[in-house]
């Protein structure tokens, strides 16, 4: 029993030790030659551009059930008309950066750990490395690049949408008028939550795309190890944009309030 | 034998010779194991296996599956290390190399995967060309121009712009080598390169790997549990004659050249050449044999 636990915790820590290596090696080619602009327009449009449809949704849905749900609370303080301050302030701050981020971890974080899993049982890894290419500089760098810049956009996109679906929920439903509406959104807006909503989505794009790569790098036992490495990209991305959240969340408010 | 459109293909001789020279000296040993040991948990994959190949000879692994023919190429291209014992290609000592350092040594080889892997994402010109388009320096006209010529010398010149995946496995196998070849390595390594090839392919290929070794002196490490590949690529040497080059069956000491080494459980259970290997009394060679 003793020493199934150790070894549990021994594995466990030379997992830790493998992303964090991959993490350093990352950040340092990323800011050396060569250079893979191709493949990160390539990624670009991968992860920014085919994300778009769902963080949408996502951002659309949630706003609008948010205005829906804080309507009838405020209106047992006959606080309806700051439906728009509260719909504003949490999409930004919080529910825009983390839904962004579990979208991009289902969407994103499975699709490069299926994809680099599917090359290392193939072999095509070890093929890239014997024609003389580092894979993490093509393959991994163009993909954190790539969720870096990206995630935020995403971010700033849901969260628009999510105060559009607000905005209608509040006219239509809860007969908000639409000017007090938006001057509700604008009022509840600070510059350090602006900065918040900033800032989140950068450490959780990050994390999404570098656990998706190493998960996928890691792969083991064909067919059934990239599956297994699919999901457990999947449930790894999630968790950590949750916890990462908090994390972040503690340290700007100490730093920016 | 075979007339070949090698010269229309228009590899320069001495290339891959050139190639070859910048890894080693001539005469020098292009690849080496001393001792090496390598073992997977509690599964040992070899043991105490040493041998050498010299610029432009061929060395032939023969063995089951699992007995770590393939686990050899991966030793030699760095992307395993051994246990214990000595790794060197063209002179350098490549088993404590660091990875970047390991690039370099690899653009000096070339290699054969045992099912092609070829980049599903990529088209089968970018496949053959990737090398040359990494290099970053060539005009594309020029590297357009040698990945027309490789895919041309396997046969495959009218699937330049089709996708690995609209290719059956022969095909793909096929592109596999002229992805090798791209570069003009000074050493190539045939991981199971023929298997699962129809016989007619299976000698074109076995072709290539003699016209290369012959006429380009371009190393090989030939893995495969294909006796009939492995005996016609010892037996047989590639000439020119005229504006042809033939393969044709080889003189006695040109056919000594190519050695045979047999694994059985990681162990080096035979080194010698073809007649050595038919005249062997050991009961595991004749049940491989037979």
């Amino acid at each position: 029993m003793l020493q199934f636990v150790g070894n549990g915790l021994k594995q466990a820590v030379l997992e830790v030790q493998e992303y964090v290596n991959l993490q350093v090696t990352v950040v340092r080619a990323a800011f050396s030659r060569p250079f893979y602009m191709r493949d990160l327009i390539e990624q670009l449009d991968q992860i920014g551009i085919g994300s778009l449809t769902v963080v949408t949704l996502a951002g659309f849905f949630t706003g609008a059930v948010l205005a829906l749900q804080s309507g009838i609370t405020l209106d047992q303080f006959g606080a309806r008309p700051f439906v728009g301050r509260l719909v504003s302030a949490s999409m930004v701050k919080e529910l825009g950066p983390v839904l962004t981020g579990l979208m991009l971890a289902g969407r994103v974080g499975s699709g490069i750990a299926a994809e680099l899993g599917s090359m290392v049982v193939t072999d095509q890894i070890n093929a890239l490395r014997a024609l003389g290419t580092d894979p993490v500089r093509k393959l991994v760098v163009p993909r954190v690049l790539a969720g870096v810049i990206m995630t935020p956009i995403l971010t700033i996109i849901a969260d628009t949408l999510g105060i559009i679906g607000g905005w209608i929920i509040a006219v239509f439903q809860l007969r908000v008028a639409s000017s007090i509406y938006w001057t509700s959104v604008t009022d509840g807006l600070y510059l350090q939550d602006v900065w918040m909503g900033l800032i989140k989505p950068f450490v959780l794009g990050f994390a999404i795309v570098t656990i998706g790569c190493h998960v996928g790098l890691q792969t083991r036992g064909g067919t059934q190890g990239v599956g297994r490495s699919t999901t457990y990209a999947v449930v790894a991305a999630s968790v950590a944009v949750i916890a990462a959240d908090l994390f972040i969340t503690q340290l700007l408010v100490d730093l920016l309030y | 034998m075979a007339a070949s459109p090698h010269d229309e293909a228009g590899l320069k001789t001495g290339d891959h010779a050139r190639n070859a020279a910048g890894i080693a000296a001539a005469d020098a040993p292009v690849v080496e194991l001393r001792h090496v040991s390598l073992a997977f948990d509690e599964k040992v994959v070899l043991r105490d296996v040493s041998f050498i190949l010299l610029p432009g000879h061929t060395k032939l692994i023969l063995g089951a599956s699992g007995s770590g023919k393939s686990t050899i190429l991966k030793l030699i291209l760095g992307l395993l290390r051994p246990d214990a014992g000595e790794v060197y290609v063209g002179g350098e000592r490549v088993d404590q190399m660091e990875e970047r350092e390991l690039l370099r040594v690899r653009g000096g080889l070339g290699m054969v995967f045992q099912e092609g892997a070829l980049f599903d994402s990529l088209t089968v010109g970018e496949n053959v060309g990737f090398k040359l388009y990494e290099e970053m320096h060539r005009p594309l006209a020029e590297i357009r121009a040698r990945v027309e010529e490789v895919l041309g010398f396997v046969r495959l010149a009218e699937y330049i712009d089709r996708r690995p995946t609209e290719l059956s496995g022969g095909q793909r196998r096929r592109v596999a080598i002229a992805r090798a070849m791209a570069s003009k390595p000074g050493i190539l390594l045939y991981d199971e390169a023929t298997t699962g090839l129809d016989p007619i392919t299976a000698i074109t290929v076995d072709e290539e790997v003699v016209k290369l070794r012959d006429l380009e002196e371009v190393g090989s490490i030939v893995v495969t549990h294909q006796l009939r590949d492995a005996f016609f690529v010892a037996t047989h040497e590639a000439r020119r004659s005229g504006d042809r080059i033939e393969v044709a069956p080889a003189d006695a000491a040109k056919a000594d050249e190519a050695e045979f080494i047999m694994l059985k459980e990681g162990l080096v259970a035979f080194e010698g050449n073809a007649a050595e290997l038919r005249a062997s009394a050991d009961p595991y060679i004749r049940s491989f044999l037979s």
